[in-house]
């Protein structure tokens, strides 16, 4: 015996006690679906038979049975299910999360149930409990339609149990394993000569007739690479070829060329020939008239095949494994896949307000501004003037039957296609075209405005295409919500927030802390033959984002303030206080991009760049004030003063010759920590007090540039560098062959020579911005720093023999574990904000790399 | 860190049997955070100067320490007079400070002319607090000041002296000075300061702090500014009246002093919120930037209130007004009625639907400017509560505060200050776009010209 059970259902077993439910469940579903009381009574009290547990038994499995239907997945209710009451309850979940309630009734004999309790031990109790139950089963039996089970399947006999065989059945609206490519046609309104015009320009063919089809005097189309036309609905009402739109439409789903969902016009259509009592308005007589005018002969059959058509239809499809949703007025994320009334009522109509606005037509509640599915939703149902994204939805309605245009989203491509109407068929209540002002935000930008706390704190599990699930722990989180709001920019500016960098390996060789051999040993190590050695330049860290014009940075960054760019620290925070120093800063930069050709060659109207801006002093003001300085003030005087102290003891002949040394040494060196410090330091008055470095070009418009080799940025940059060579460096850079010991020792020459002459060290990246390597991601990039400019990271006398053999423990792996993690996740916030996801999606991955430098790592390393 | 110590008693040299160190060796000490040499730079009848270098091994001193910040390498310790001189005087010159003298048994009581110099000594407080601390113990004090960097003179000055300190005084009574009085200059103790500390102080303090034109201060920062220590000391070394605290900080922290005399406008801004609330019979109350916890304090102990939520943005302050709140203690039905929250201005939060009624007291300030725009949105778009109160500084109110130089804001963090004029463009603005009436009101003394301290702005959701 075959039952049928929809994939997404709730299913209730009903049967008395000994009725076989549970082998009957075991036999047919997974262990993981089945939710039975008896394991429910276990869980609360630790005796499955405890009746006195009964109410948090039922609290527990309604709970679960609540987050399964959520997540969409098929539940079968153990339990004897016997009383209406019980029942309601389950039905009343299975509406809530819109699947569809199935009822399995055992209606074995009270003879048979009590004869097999009796065999039992756990089941000791008297003949008319199982009476009772059996009882109300048959009461029961009549009206488990009405009480709102769709499916209920009754067995009455041992054979009928044993032959059981549970089909599944896909729901109407799954069609994940149809993957496309897909074009995807908005509202036609029988606009059938655009709608022809519009295939036509997509690429596809009309096919002669044939009898599968529906309307075999009609022709159909179809595409020579097999791609698919979904329609989104209203095909009917308005426009002057209905009828031909319904056919052409039938033909194409008949033949399997297309697939379509049905829309509110179409709907009301198919209940008026149906009989029921609707009111004929909005272009409903116009599709009234076009039967009407059919020969007597041909209307009833049309009117049938059409009936049957319309019929047909599916509220909504998932399709391409649930990366694509098609629906008339749209479909929010707990509805897609699911089928109840409600859904469907979604799809045909969306959500309103219950307000009405000037026009007199309802307020629809704008569902997509709140969407947060992984799916695109793509939709028609309000005429629009330009489809726009928001949040991963577009509306495609662009009023064809109102004298727009007949619109096509390509897919998985998203690239719209669009045929112009030939006139305005219908005047439309409310104007289509509403005047948009220059500069005006995009829906997208609007929402992107405010971002959601619930997107950032507590616990977050981050996916990147770089690392699988990165986690961000709830402490870390709330560090970085701290700073993101007292100091960060504009969030609609932070693309991107700079990965730590770890140091090479603590080396060896006497006297040195860091070495590049060290570097160079590391990726030979990882297989890599050549590395970029590039001058690490001792400023701060800038992100610096320029447009090549205000409407570009309102275009594509949502920031209507009239800035043209923004320069940030590593933390988020703007670089500059002085807003007409930051304004001349970007208009430089701006102005160097333009005249080396930038945005011509790169085909974009603004730049993500990641520099280093000089002088370190411009933002380390406070560092060096509160500790750099007064450290280097104190140790100079107070070993000057020691020194001369010793030397006047040492005339008088006190033995003092080893302490005068050793202080002779230690003042030495203190002087050299201050001209370490200082050579990072100078004044800044004026734009020519500052230097920027650029060392990555990390996105343009539609691209992430990490997919090139480092030779790649830096040869582009010096070319935007000579076009302002007095605020913009090119990066000093050596490439090293790593099986060749010469051009090693060539590195290794070039490092001692740069911090000889006060350079902070180099920075060893593999040619390759991302390499991957069997066990994962490896360093994007190690720093190696100079023997003097490590005094100002360890202290003034950390070279002392003493100090760097101790020094010489410490441990890294914290340290390059971090820098991997934020390196992954600044890569997805600009993969995601190239691919213009909603802002909370990039801002997920900034926020993520704050609360991960909040993680207690040695600030030295 | 330097220490010297000079005589012109004669003969000079008798300095060596004082300090029980011989005059022509150089002596090292080994002790637990570095090494000590003591050795005389001069020796002769008319003069001798005894020194004491210490040296502090910087390595040590951060490893093994938990938790990490960049200050640990990069480090003054090893170069400045502070607690670590205190307990090398203690264990090197043990004797003298305890005026113990073998083969001088009688000089140790008599007071001979002295001069201590120290190379490098921290002081916050600047100049005058040096001469405070040491003239009133018959010291001639002369002091120079250190830039931070002579290459960079616009740094300005470093918090560093070299001190030099005359008197005719017993060695005893000059080494007890300095042992309490630098750390007192420093501040910043290397050891957990506990109550075996008010012992030390006491027992240092002998014969001189009780009468110390500054001994609250003295007391306060010799024990690192913890209050309860603090009022121990104080009862212990004047029995009789033992000053107020509260009073004492108020005179002696001119750097934190208080530009709007806070504890009265702080007051009365409260009030006014309250009573505001009250008038627009506003039960439930959403704190927006509580802080820690002022107006929550206010609102708990009022039973009118009957839901009080407290939002900020800082762990730290909401546990702090967590705990302050734990002092009123409130009865458990008292408390159900309250609830912290993280939660930022700028980022839209459902948690804060549902309110009656939304305050941010002198919260919008510590926002920068064009962030403005999501906390308004945030606020009156989506959270939506009938009312909702705003107050901030008054900027034309600020010529009024004679402590607070011309052109700059109240506080550090205030990102912006306004006029009445600008507020109420802002509030008005903000008012018609989302659907509120504003009204506004002046809180502290209204001077006829710039106004009042701080401005508030009453937002009431218009009835459509």
């Amino acid at each position: 015996m075959k039952l049928t059970v929809p994939e997404l259902s709730l299913v209730v077993l009903i049967g008395a006690s000994g009725s076989g439910k549970s082998t009957f469940a075991r036999s047919h579903f997974l262990p993981t679906e089945i939710i039975s009381s008896d394991t429910c009574r276990g869980l609360v009290s630790d005796d499955e038979t405890n009746q006195d547990a009964t109410r948090d038994a039922f609290d527990v499995l309604h709970y679960i049975t609540a987050k399964r239907l959520a997540a969409g997945k098929l539940t079968v209710i153990d339990a004897t299910n016997t009383q209406a009451d019980d029942r309601k309850t389950l039905i009343k979940l299975a509406r809530e999360y819109h699947c569809i309630p199935v009822a399995i009734v055992l209606n074995l004999s009270e003879k048979l149930c009590h004869d097999r309790n009796q065999q039992r031990p756990d089941r000791a109790f008297g003949a008319h409990v199982v009476r009772r139950h059996v009882q109300n089963i048959q009461r029961s039996l009549k009206g488990l339609q009405r009480e709102g089970f769709r499916h209920v399947h009754i067995l009455s006999t041992l054979e009928d149990i044993q032959s059981a065989r549970i089909e599944r059945q896909p729901l109407w609206t799954n069609r994940k394993h149809e993957h496309g490519p897909f074009d995807i046609i908005g509202d036609v309104h029988g606009c059938c000569d655009e709608l022809e015009a519009l295939l036509q320009t997509l690429g596809y063919d009309p096919i002669p007739t044939a009898e599968s089809r529906q309307f075999a005097d009609f022709a159909s189309y179809r595409h020579p690479q097999g791609r698919k036309a979904v329609f989104l609905g209203d095909l009917v009402d308005r426009g002057t070829r209905i009828l031909d739109t319904l056919k052409l439409v039938a033909n194409m789903v008949a033949t399997g060329d297309a697939l379509c969902v049905p829309g509110n016009h179409d709907s009301k259509l198919l209940r008026k020939l149906k009989g029921q009592n609707v009111r004929v308005n909005h272009g409903l007589e116009q599709s009234l008239a076009e039967i009407e005018a059919l020969s007597e002969e041909t209307r009833s059959p049309f009117v049938q095949d059409l009936q049957k058509f319309l019929d047909s239809l599916v509220s909504h499809y998932v399709l391409d494994e649930g990366r694509l949703v098609v629906a008339h007025a749209g479909m929010k994320q707990a509805y897609q896949g699911r089928g109840s009334g409600q859904v469907r009522e979604f799809a045909l109509y969306g959500e309103t307000t219950g307000e009405i606005d000037e026009f007199g037509l309802p307020v629809r509640y704008n569902w997509a501004s709140e969407y947060r599915g992984t799916a695109m939703v793509v939709y028609g149902h309000t005429p629009i003037p330009e489809p726009v994204w928001l949040n991963n939805t577009l509306n495609i309605d662009t009023g064809c039957v109102f004298g727009g245009r007949l619109t096509a989203l390509r897919y998985p491509e998203k690239q719209l296609v669009s045929v112009p109407a030939d006139r305005v068929y219908c005047e439309p209540i409310r104007p289509l075209i509403v005047p948009q002002a220059a500069g005006e935000l995009t829906p997208q930008q609007e929402v992107d405005g405010v971002l959601d706390i619930t997107d950032v704190l507590g616990k977050r599990i981050i996916s990147t295409r770089l690392q699988r699930n990165i986690t961000i722990r709830e402490e870390n989180a709330i560090a970085a919500l701290e700073v993101i709001s007292r100091f960060a920019a504009n969030p609609k500016w932070l693309i991107y927030l700079p990965p730590t960098m770890s140091p090479v390996e603590t080396s060896t060789q006497p006297e040195f802390l860091e070495h590049p051999a060290q570097a160079f040993a590391y990726y030979r190590k990882q297989g890599i033959a050549q590395v970029v050695c590039e001058e690490k330049h001792m400023g701060s860290r800038a992100v610096t984002i320029v447009c090549q014009n205000i409407e570009a940075a309102s275009k594509r960054f949502g920031v209507t303030d009239g800035s043209v760019g923004i320069c940030y620290t590593r933390t988020g925070r703007q670089f500059f206080d002085n807003s007409a120093l930051e304004a001349e800063f970007l208009t430089r930069v701006q102005t160097a991009l333009s005249n080396s050709g930038f945005w011509e060659e790169f085909q974009t109207d603004w730049v993500c760049l990641d520099c280093e801006l000089m002088p370190w002093s411009a933002k380390a003001q406070g560092l060096l004030r509160e500790q750099y300085a007064p450290v280097g003030r104190a140790a100079r005087v107070a070993l000057t003063d020691a020194v001369a102290l010793l030397k006047q003891a040492q005339q008088r002949g006190v033995e003092v010759e080893s302490h005068l040394q050793h202080y002779q040494q230690r003042s030495h060196l203190a002087d050299r920590y201050v001209a370490a410090y200082r050579r990072y330091c100078w004044s800044v008055n004026t734009i020519a007090d500052l230097k920027l470095a650029p060392f990555h070009i990390l996105a343009t418009e539609g691209a992430v540039h990490l997919d090139k080799t480092h030779l790649w940025h830096l040869h582009h940059i010096a070319k935007i560098a000579q076009a302002d060579p007095q605020l913009l460096i090119a990066t000093a850079y050596q490439v090293v062959d790593l099986n060749d010991p010469t051009s090693q020792e060539a590195g290794e020459n070039w490092w001692q020579t740069l911090t000889q002459q006060g350079g902070e060290g180099m920075v060893i990246k593999p040619l390759d911005f991302v390499v991957q390597r069997d066990r994962g991601l490896i360093q994007p990039a190690v720093k190696c720093r100079g023997q003097e400019y490590l005094r100002i990271i360890y202290g003034a006398e950390y070279s002392m023999p003493a100090n760097l053999e101790r020094l010489r423990q410490r441990g890294l792996s914290a340290k390059r574990s971090l820098a991997l993690r934020e390196f992954a996740l600044g890569v997805e916030a600009l993969e995601r904000f190239v691919a213009k996801e909603p802002l909370r999606r990039v801002h997920e991955c900034v926020f993520g790399i704050l609360a991960l430098e909040s993680e207690p790592v040695d600030p030295r390393l | 860190m330097l220490l010297t110590i000079s005589t012109t008693h004669s003969p000079a040299t008798d300095l060596g049997y004082l300090l029980h160190k011989h005059p022509d060796r150089c002596q090292t000490f080994d002790l637990s955070f570095g090494q000590a040499q003591v050795f005389y730079s001069e020796a002769t009848v008319d003069r001798c100067t005894a020194v004491l270098l210490l040296e502090i091994d910087p390595v040590r001193l951060v490893r093994g320490k938990s938790g990490f910040s960049l200050d640990q390498y990069v480090n003054d310790r090893p170069y400045v007079a502070s607690s670590f001189l205190s307990v090398a005087i203690a264990q090197i010159f043990g004797s003298a400070l305890s005026g113990r003298s073998h083969d001088r048994p009688d000089l140790v009581t008599r007071a001979i002319p002295l001069k201590a110099t120290l190379s490098m000594v921290p002081c916050r407080q600047g100049q005058n607090f040096l001469h405070q601390l040491f003239e009133p113990l018959g010291y001639t004090v002369k002091t120079t000041q250190h830039s931070l960097d002579e290459q960079f003179s616009e740094w300005g000055e470093s918090r560093y002296f070299s001190v030099e300190l005359d008197a005719k005084i017993q060695l005893k009574q000059l080494l007890s000075h300095l042992y309490v009085l630098i750390p007192v200059l420093d501040e910043d103790k290397h050891y957990w300061v506990g109550e075996e500390e008010i012992e030390k102080l006491l027992q240092h303090g002998d014969g001189w702090l009780a009468t110390h034109p500054e001994k609250v201060q003295i007391t306060r920062q010799y024990l690192k500014r913890e209050r309860t220590l603090t009022q121990a000391a104080l009862a212990q070394l004047i029995v009789e009246e033992t000053p107020n605290l509260d009073v004492a900080e108020d005179t002696h922290n001119q750097e934190e002093a208080d530009i709007e005399k806070s504890v009265s406008l702080n007051q009365q801004r409260l009030e006014m919120v309250t009573s505001t609330l009250k008038q627009c019979a506003v039960k439930r109350v959403i704190d927006l930037g509580c802080g820690e916890g002022n107006l929550l304090r206010v609102l708990a102990k009022d039973n009118f209130f009957e839901q009080i939520t407290g939002i900020d943005v800082s762990y730290r302050s909401l546990e702090t007004a967590q705990k302050r709140l734990d002092q009123l203690l409130l009865g458990s039905k008292q408390r159900e009625r309250i609830q912290l929250m993280q939660g930022a201005l700028t980022y839209r939060d459902r948690r804060w639907d549902g309110y009656e009624g939304a305050t941010l007291i002198e919260v919008i300030e510590h926002l920068d400017l064009p962030r403005l725009a999501a906390l308004e949105r945030v606020v009156f778009e989506f959270s939506r509560p009938k009312v909702a109160i705003v107050t901030t500084p008054n900027v034309e109110y600020n010529v009024k505060f004679i402590a607070l130089a011309n052109g700059t804001l109240r506080h550090k963090d205030h990102r912006f200050e306004w006029t009445r004029q600008e507020l109420q463009t802002w509030a008005n603005r903000v008012g018609q776009e989302f659907g509120y009436t504003v009204r506004f009101e002046g809180i502290g003394s209204n001077d006829p010209i710039v106004g009042s301290p701080t401005q508030m702005a009453v937002f009431e959701q218009s009835v459509l």
